[in-house]
């Protein structure tokens, strides 16, 4: 089985983000970087069919140099190679974009399945995946918590306000992890030591024949506002205090 | 790497330290860098979850979790690939020990498990000693724990260990009889190492197993802190140990501890800077969610003040345990684990550090200590009640003051082993002292040219406090000679000017290197690190210097010696608390130490 698994190395989800000095991109200093959570959990579901029916599991990742680390993480989770398609000035870039990017390294390994994240926690777009479906020709699967595979056949499960939504589709398929599909493993010290071994090809845009075709571009990006000073309620009794504190609710928070 | 000789242990008093082989947090691999990750997301994942338990003592959740922790590599980082475990750098261990820093309790079991538990069998242990219990050590699946401390044999742990074995009639056995106290993991350990005299006389280690008649372990003991860690004694009554258990030679157990000892107390050192850190991400958080006056505490000036400093103590702290660990490393190197003269590599290697673990242990446990104590402060009345982790945190890090070697007996051996070191001719102290006494006669600081490179101020002074140390040390072993080591009060304070003057010096050139690859503007939290810790230690250390030499000389000699003094240590402060409020402003900004693995 060709298990794929597309990674998006994304700011830590604990960095303090900061608009950077053209107002639409982020701040990249000091910030540390991390594959997107949602993206572990392809990795891991992909790990885990690999030890049931056996095949490869290849890692494709997309930006600059330092994606290398991410990709090196999958590597020590136990995955078998890794891609990384290096361009320096790929980060923000149309998802749409990078999807056909993605597809065009992906489609020579000739997948069975092809794993996402359900979106990046940076822009949270979680459109590269169907980007990627469309290219290939593939039905996607998007933001599941379970799936059975049965010969070519595979079923998914995915939450739906509450109620379980359950799809089935023959392989190829695109599918894109949602929280709760499994809890991915640790990179063991021995998984680390090993990945240093395993083979991470780097390729470039002009070798997979792709030029940037951007059809949409990032504006600005605007820091959410300050968060508002706290209001000490004023009063000398109990009762007095809480009418001011009603008064100020209903005239000032208008919450009530 | 050059061809150039690794610095002798204690030699950085002498000479300026070389920046090849001082090594740095930044010089982390990507592998290290892994490393530690996967070490903090299991502290996180699968420890901090568990605390509660871990506190009560759970010992199958312990057990669980070691177990866990063995699966995933981190209790073999140090032993080798032929008996189930990775086999990796001490930079690779110290790495996984600074982050189960993070986790109290455990990382005192961690600690003593791989560290002082597992050592003396790496190092000393025979094939099959090897085969039969690193294996189950590395996996976790077997706790280890190391018997030297006695009731009456506690810093005095050789010559007051009254546990004796006696061979059996048959020969088969080594009888042991007596009672370890304080034993780390006795509750729960399946392995000990055991130190024992043979008929009295010969100091001698064991690997005793619990199961093994005669062998028990007492009532935990009712601590102040690091609640979930076992602490008993551990009693013998005419235990049987086979022959075989006999670990390396007859007699010759005092290697085993000491050296084992020293890599406890760098591994103690790294684990009190994981927590050290961690009290700083927790202070930082709630200074920042905290609000009085309508604003959060961290945008007040003494709130922004104790968390620089903080951080700027954990900075250094890095910087001493990295140098040392990286020397250690050089020093190991090539060294193959299944050689037979390999035990008698690794002691020389580690025993030549010695003085640098002593600094280690001492810094790393008095940095934890403060930083604790400042995260109870910024918590205010929060930080007395057991709702909120500082508390614990508080409690749980005194410990490290104390154990492997109270922070006492570790300063005394600091300018103990440089004497020592001096008198075999292995350091050219006594001739760096002789030239000083002709040097300082014509020395004037105003004659002083720096050269043009960053923080050349900071180098400059450090290397007149290391000829200050020279200076003093050299005075007080002319007045007390061979009575020296009497002097407990002048050893402690030539300790302190020690432990600053290698503190200050692997901070800076760390920060150097950091310029160096970074640029001024982006290394600038480095700077400002090392020239505030700079300003604030040279005052101290001026202090110290005289105080010791008012005590060994008076009158006119005195005169003269303080005039030297003055001379050495004349600097001129900076801006200091400009300095801090910079470092503040990233220390609030990252919500903790700024300086990321």
């Amino acid at each position: 089985m060709n298990l794929v698994v597309c990674i998006k190395q994304v700011p830590d989800t604990e960095t303090q983000i900061k608009v950077g000095a053209d107002g639409k991109s982020i701040n990249m200093d000091d910030i540390k970087w991390v594959m997107n959570p949602y993206d572990e959990f392809g990795v891991e579901e992909a790990l885990r069919i690999k030890a049931d029916k056996g095949g490869d599991v290849i890692v494709v990742g997309a930006g600059p140099k330092r994606v290398t680390e991410a990709l090196r993480t999958a590597l020590a989770m136990g995955a078998d190679k890794a891609i990384l398609i290096e361009d320096e000035g790929l980060y923000g870039a149309d998802p749409i974009f990078v999807g056909k990017l993605l597809a065009k390294a992906i489609e020579p390994l000739n997948p069975d399945i092809v794993f996402f994240g359900q979106r990046a926690v940076d822009d949270d777009c979680g459109l590269a995946s169907s980007s990627v479906a469309e290219a290939l020709g593939m039905p996607q699967l998007a933001v599941i918590v379970k799936q059975e595979l049965d010969g070519d056949t595979i079923k998914v499960q995915r939450p739906v306000e509450g109620q379980t939504n359950v799809l089935s589709t023959k392989l190829p398929v695109c599918l894109t992890a949602q929280k709760g599909l499994n809890e991915p493993r640790y990179a063991s010290l021995p998984g680390i030591m090993k990945a240093k071994k395993k083979p991470l090809e780097v390729k470039t845009l002009a070798d997979l024949g792709v030029e940037r075709d951007d059809k949409i571009e990032i504006a600005a990006i605007n820091p959410p506002p300050e968060r508002a000073p706290g209001k000490v309620i004023q009063g000398e009794t109990p009762e007095e205090l809480a009418v001011n504190l009603a008064k100020a609710l209903r005239e000032e928070a208008k919450v009530i | 790497m050059s061809e150039k000789k690794i610095p002798l242990g204690g030699e950085f008093l002498l000479i300026p330290g070389e920046a090849e082989h001082c090594f740095v947090p930044e010089e982390f691999s990507d592998e290290h860098r892994m490393i530690y990750k996967t070490t903090v997301d299991f502290i996180e994942g699968e420890i901090r979850p568990n605390d509660e338990k871990i506190e009560k003592k759970d010992h199958a959740t312990v057990k669980k979790l070691m177990a866990a922790a063995g699966e995933l590599g981190l209790l073999g980082t140090d032993v080798p690939e032929a008996y189930g475990g990775l086999g990796l750098d001490k930079i690779s261990t110290a790495v996984v020990t600074e982050a189960f820093g993070f986790s109290g309790s455990i990382a005192v079991a961690e600690g003593a498990h791989t560290g002082i538990g597992t050592m003396p069998i790496v190092y000393y242990g025979n094939k099959e000693q090897k085969e039969k219990y690193l294996p189950e050590s590395a996996a976790g699946t077997h706790i280890h724990a190391f018997c030297l401390t006695e009731s009456g044999a506690g810093s005095d742990a050789i010559g007051g260990c009254r546990t004796k074995a006696a061979l059996s009639q048959d020969g088969k056995h080594y009888i042991l009889n007596g009672e370890k106290m304080f034993i780390t993991n006795g509750g729960w350990a399946e392995v000990f190492i055991v130190f024992a005299k043979i008929d009295g006389a010969d100091f001698s280690a064991f690997i005793v197993e619990r199961g093994m008649p005669g062998v028990s372990s007492g009532a935990e003991e009712e601590k102040m802190g690091i609640k979930g860690s076992s602490t008993t004694t551990v009693i013998f009554e005419d235990a049987q140990v086979p022959v075989e258990n006999l670990l390396y030679e007859r007699g010759k157990g005092h290697h085993i501890a000491m050296n084992v000892l020293d890599i406890g107390r760098y591994k103690l050192g790294a684990a009190a800077i994981g927590g050290a850190k961690d009290a700083l991400k927790v202070a930082c958080r709630y200074a920042k969610d905290r609000q009085q006056f309508g604003r959060p505490i961290s945008d007040f000036g003494a709130m922004r003040e104790k968390l620089a400093k903080m951080a700027m103590k954990c900075y250094m702290g890095e910087s001493v345990i990295f140098r040392t660990v990286g020397l250690i490393d050089e020093a190991l190197h090539g060294a193959d684990p299944t050689a037979a003269d390999y035990a008698d590599k690794c002691t020389e290697a580690i025993r030549e550090y010695s003085i640098e673990c002593a600094i280690d242990k001492v810094f790393g446990s008095e940095v934890l200590d403060y930083c604790v104590d400042e995260c109870v402060q910024i918590h205010g009345g929060y930080g007395y009640v057991s709702e909120y982790p500082a508390e614990r945190y508080y409690r749980d890090a005194r410990i490290n003051r104390i154990f492997e070697g109270t922070n006492e007996i570790n300063r005394l051996l600091i300018p103990g082993e440089i004497l020592k070191k001096a008198m075999k001719g292995k350091l050219p102290f006594m001739q760096a002292g002789q030239k000083l006494m002709g040097d300082i006669m014509e020395y004037s600081p105003l004659m002083v040219e720096l050269p043009d490179e960053p923080l050349a101020y900071q180098a400059h002074m450090i290397e007149m406090c290391k000829k200050a140390v020279i200076f003093v040390a050299g005075t007080a072993i002319q007045k007390f000679m061979q009575k020296l080591g009497k002097e407990q009060e002048l050893l402690m304070r030539c300790a302190d000017m020690i432990i600053e003057v290698f503190a200050m010096e692997s901070g800076l050139i760390r920060a150097r290197k950091a310029i160096a690859a970074k640029g001024e503007d982006k290394a600038r939290f480095y700077a400002d690190v090392v020239t505030a810790y700079v300003d604030e230690s040279i005052p101290k250390i001026d202090q110290w210097a005289k105080e010791c030499l008012s005590y060994v000389e008076e009158g006119d000699t005195l005169r003269t010696l303080l005039v030297g003094i003055r001379k050495l240590l004349k600097y001129n402060p900076v801006n200091g608390i400009a300095l801090r409020k910079a470092i503040a402003d990233k220390v609030v900004d990252k919500g903790g130490y700024p300086l990321e693995y």
